[in-house]
């Protein structure tokens, strides 16, 4: 089991009605984790559409969970 | 000789939580080897996909968009001939006609110039942490997500979260 961060920005904060949540996960992957996410949440956002980040830097999917880590999914970005 | 001879090149991303003046910025980027300066500034405009719009929120993910940000005008020291480069973006509320965004690059000619200004408009509006939340004069919100310029999905999911 992996404690770790997950943060929500944008519609995907709204959709969970948070901006930080702490999860205990023994997801294997980033893939996984955000899965785990979705099905508790409901979220509309199919995976391929968007990027993860760890510790604020972009990631693999298939990266592995990292204890104590603060992980991001990213919905399209709409700067500029 | 003057203050801006030589000097390393200027390679800056950040964002502000409040109105900036692009003045300070600029004269910042001038050098004697600079012998042009092109910037790029993007507007909050009163309108979007047909919708009258009254203003607008940008949320950024700090940490990942300062990292990515920078990573942006380093590349563009990398791929084109400049002598400075920075760039500006606004989080927060904003009304219309404020400014949201703001380029700016020095080089030895025009052309190096204006290509890295593009390129990192370009690129900040496709990889930085910031997300766009517009008014409209319906009285609707959105959460902007548009999709990637290649993809063909009709799935587009751009109004969830809405109202």
């Amino acid at each position: 089991m992996a404690k770790v961060r997950l943060l929500y920005f944008a519609s995907l904060r709204e959709a969970t009605g948070q901006d930080v949540e702490v999860v205990d996960s023994a997801a294997p992957d980033l893939a996984t984790l955000y899965a785990e996410a979705a099905a508790r949440h409901a979220l509309a956002w199919p995976r391929e559409r968007l990027r993860v980040a760890v510790d604020g830097a972009f990631a693999q999917w298939d990266d592995a969970l990292r204890d104590g880590s603060e992980v991001a999914f990213i919905p399209p970005v709409s700067g500029g | 000789m003057t203050a801006h001879a030589a000097g390393t090149i200027v390679a800056r991303f950040e964002l502000a939580d409040a109105r900036f003046e692009v003045e300070p910025l600029r004269a910042q980027l001038l050098r004697d080897a600079a012998g042009a300066y092109a910037s790029f500034e993007g507007w909050v405009r009163d309108h979007n996909d047909g919708r009258p719009v009254l203003g607008l929120r940008y949320e950024a993910y700090a940490a990942l968009a300062s990292a990515e940000g920078r990573r942006i005008v380093e590349e563009a020291v990398a791929r084109f001939a400049i002598t400075g480069v920075h760039c500006v973006h606004r989080t927060g509320d904003l009304a219309i006609g404020d400014l949201a965004v703001w380029v700016g690059v020095s080089a030895a000619h025009r052309g190096a110039a204006f290509d890295a200004c593009r390129f990192v408009i370009d690129e900040v509006k496709s990889r930085v942490a910031i997300w766009k939340h517009e008014r409209y004069a319906d009285g609707d919100l959105q959460w902007l997500h548009p999709e990637p310029a290649a993809a063909g999905s009709t799935d587009e999911p751009r109004g969830e979260g809405a109202r």
